[in-house]
């Protein structure tokens, strides 16, 4: 990252929360994030925990009668949790785009898919049929869909998961936004695929200095193209920093969780994905305090206050945590019975 | 897209034979008796009735007859015994007044219950989608013979704002007097689809809504306008339409003798109820097999623009 680019993104304490018939889900508590351009910030956590609903509240995308907002999401001077339909409408695909979870299902599947990114296009700018599907064309080419000409006429049903994915990334591309959400662009994906797309938008980066948000599960995904992780928990951020920071010095026992489940290469590799023994809370009824505390095997009474996402280590790096325990206290815990130790005790089946 | 063309022709022309094979045997086989004699209908002498039978070849083998029927249906020549007129004739007649009431009504329902669908799936859960939604239910729930002859005698008999039934030829009477007569036979067919198509349409649109593309569309900037009709109700149409073609066929096929005999349109549904009544064969085994033949054709023109409609459909 370059730490003096434009900050495009500012996002603070936002809260988003829905109203359902079982009660109020806190989606999303207290997040704050801020993306500068030409940065790559990786959001994770496990499944659950708040980040599409993060990702697409930055859109627009959660707006309904039974969701309420609070705190403020600034897209340069636009506050996006404000803002009018209008004012999202144009800065939606121009300014931020988003590319979702799950490609099977993203693209409309009576249109051609051609035709649907030149409806994005056209949405925005005055650009003629013939020149628009040009650009289409190239921007096919660029995510590296072969013979690009014949398939802007295909339909989504005619092309694989990770063709549709790129189709996707050509679509969130094409408009040249500041900033793009990818929501777990390669979950969906096998693995040789998962390496490709990942190719693509870390090309995106270096040419064209957007700001990127990858919002996955797996630490593991992010390591080589992210300058920033923020971890998240039960809809809270726990531990934000650089990515070396992150995997070296991690302060949150969930981030050492999360980080022992990664299948290394060094290691030999576990019959089962070790994971975090329990499961993540209800939304609906968080636990007191530190919402890791039910699962964490540090967890003593000064966790049943609640944890501020502060400074705790690093100085001057950035680097913030939610959990209490003293940084001394931590760095000897890792060493005895830390990531390993949890990860041992996590091993599932 | 051609060959899936090609294919249900094909398919449509196998249907189309075998139905004529089936109402061959309905009507002239598989009854006991003699078929010549019923042929004649009511009032008949055993010299006609004797004529029959060599003019249909009652005497001859079972496929002469069959040939020797279709022959008769579809070269025109086929004659009520009873009434003394020519079958084709009056279904040539009654074409433009049934095809008249069909596609109005057809246009009507098809355009009240997608407005009226996406009105009440936006509006869902308003007061306004409750008051659309108990319209639309009463108006499931009325007989068309009852809602025909109420719509009648107040609308055009007391208060003379319509036609108290009757067609007007457009070449004879102008375009206004045949509307005139048209409006209440168009509404009165259509209120029973209305009230279906709407609530029919409004689930589609809210199933739909929630898809994961239509979420992509507002992700693009659109406009909710277009987010609605190019996404949202593109997808929603789609079984509307098969429905909608399916439903006009049967209209066509037989639907609307009702509607027909409360206006006293005399259409072909009109005709083919009288020649019921009076139990004149001739007449019910043609419009039978024409109506049949609609039904048929339509089945196939749905198949071919539902799957101009839904790309995924032309793979199978
Ligand atoms: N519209 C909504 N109404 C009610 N609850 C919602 C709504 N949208 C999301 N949630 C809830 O908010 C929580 C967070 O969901 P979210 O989709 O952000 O998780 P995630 O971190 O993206 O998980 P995954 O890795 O499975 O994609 C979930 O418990 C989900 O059920
Ligand atoms: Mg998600």
């Amino acid at each position: 990252m370059a730490p003096n680019s434009e900050l495009l993104l500012d996002v603070q304490d936002l809260n988003v929360s829905f109203a359902t018939e079982e009660g109020i889900v806190h989606a999303v508590d207290e997040v704050s994030l801020a993306l500068h351009a030409g940065e790559v910030l990786a959001v994770v956590g496990e499944s659950g925990s708040g980040k599409s609903v993060t990702a697409m509240t930055l859109m627009g995308l959660t707006r309904s009668p039974n969701a309420r907002f609070a705190g403020s999401a600034k897209l340069r001077d636009l506050d996006l949790v404000t803002a009018s339909d209008d004012q999202l409408r144009k800065v939606r695909a121009e300014e931020i785009a988003m590319i979702f979870q799950d490609p099977m299902t993203s693209l409309n599947p009576v249109h051609r898919v051609g035709r649907q990114i030149v409806e994005q296009i056209q949405a925005h700018r005055d650009v003629p049929d013939g020149e628009a599907r040009d650009q289409v064309v190239a921007l096919l080419e660029r995510v590296g869909i072969p013979r690009a000409r014949e398939r802007f006429d295909s339909y989504p049903h005619e092309f694989s998961g990770g063709m549709r994915q790129r189709v996707m990334i050509a679509m969130a591309l094409s408009c040249d936004p500041a900033v793009l959400i990818a929501d777990e662009p390669t979950t969906a994906l096998d693995v040789t695929i998962q390496a490709q797309i990942l190719e693509v938008l870390k090309e995106l980066r270096t040419r064209t200095n957007a700001g990127i948000i990858l919002v996955t599960h797996d630490l593991g995904v992010v390591a080589d193209i992210a300058d920033r992780i923020a971890v998240m928990y039960a809809g809270r951020i726990v531990e934000q920093g650089s990515t070396d920071e992150i995997f070296y010095n991690p302060q949150h026992p969930y981030t050492w969780g999360l980080l022992g489940s990664i299948t290394r290469v060094d290691r030999p590799r576990p019959t089962r994905l070790p994971s975090i023994p329990g499961m993540p809370p209800s939304l609906i009824t968080r636990p007191q305090g530190c919402h890791f505390r039910p699962r964490c095997p540090h967890a003593h009474d000064a966790c049943l206050a609640k944890p501020e996402l502060i400074a705790r280590v690093g100085g001057e790096s950035g680097h913030t945590d939610r959990c209490v325990v003293t940084p001394e206290r931590k760095a000897a815990l890792r060493e005895t019975d830390g990531q390993i130790g949890l990860v041992a005790g996590g091993v599932t089946g | 897209m051609g060959r899936f063309v090609a294919r249900r022709v094909v398919g449509m022309l196998l249907v189309m034979f075998a139905v004529s094979v089936l109402t061959f045997l309905i009507f002239n086989v598989i009854p006991n008796g003699d078929p010549a004699d019923r042929m004649a209908g009511k009032n008949s002498t055993p010299v006609q009735i004797d004529a029959i039978e060599k003019e249909w070849g009652f005497d001859k083998s079972l496929p002469v007859q069959y040939a020797t029927t279709m022959e008769k249906v579809f070269t025109g020549d086929l004659v009520s015994y009873y009434t003394q007129t020519n079958v084709a004739e009056q279904i040539r007649r009654g074409i433009p007044r049934t095809f008249a009431l069909a596609i109005g009504a057809a246009l009507l329902w098809f355009a009240m219950g997608t407005a009226l669908g996406l009105y009440t799936a936006i509006r869902a859960g308003r007061w306004s989608d409750t008051l659309v939604t108990v319209l639309a239910l009463i108006g499931v729930s009325m007989p068309v013979f009852w809602l025909g002859a109420l719509a009648s005698y107040y609308l055009g008999f007391k208060a003379g704002l319509f036609p108290n039934g009757g067609y007007a030829e457009i070449g004879e009477e102008g375009l206004w007097e045949w509307v005139k007569h048209m409006i209440l036979p168009w509404t009165v067919l259509a209120t029973l689809f209305i009230g279906v198509y709407s609530r029919v349409l409004r689930s589609n649109v809210l199933d739909t809504i929630n898809d994961d593309y239509v979420r992509t569309a507002r992700a693009k900037g659109l406009s909710e306008r277009r987010v609605m009709i190019h996404h949202v109700l593109r997808n929603s149409l789609i079984p509307i339409v098969t429905l909608w073609g399916l439903d006009f066929g049967a209209v066509l096929g037989g639907g609307a003798i009702l509607t027909e005999t409360v206006f006293d349109l005399d259409g072909v549904g009109q005709y083919f109820a009288e020649s019921i009544g009076t139990l004149d064969v001739p007449p019910v085994l043609a419009v039978t097999l024409f109506g049949a033949f609609f039904i048929v054709i339509l089945n196939t023109v749905v198949d071919i623009v539902y799957a101009a409609l839904d790309p995924r459909i032309r793979l199978s």
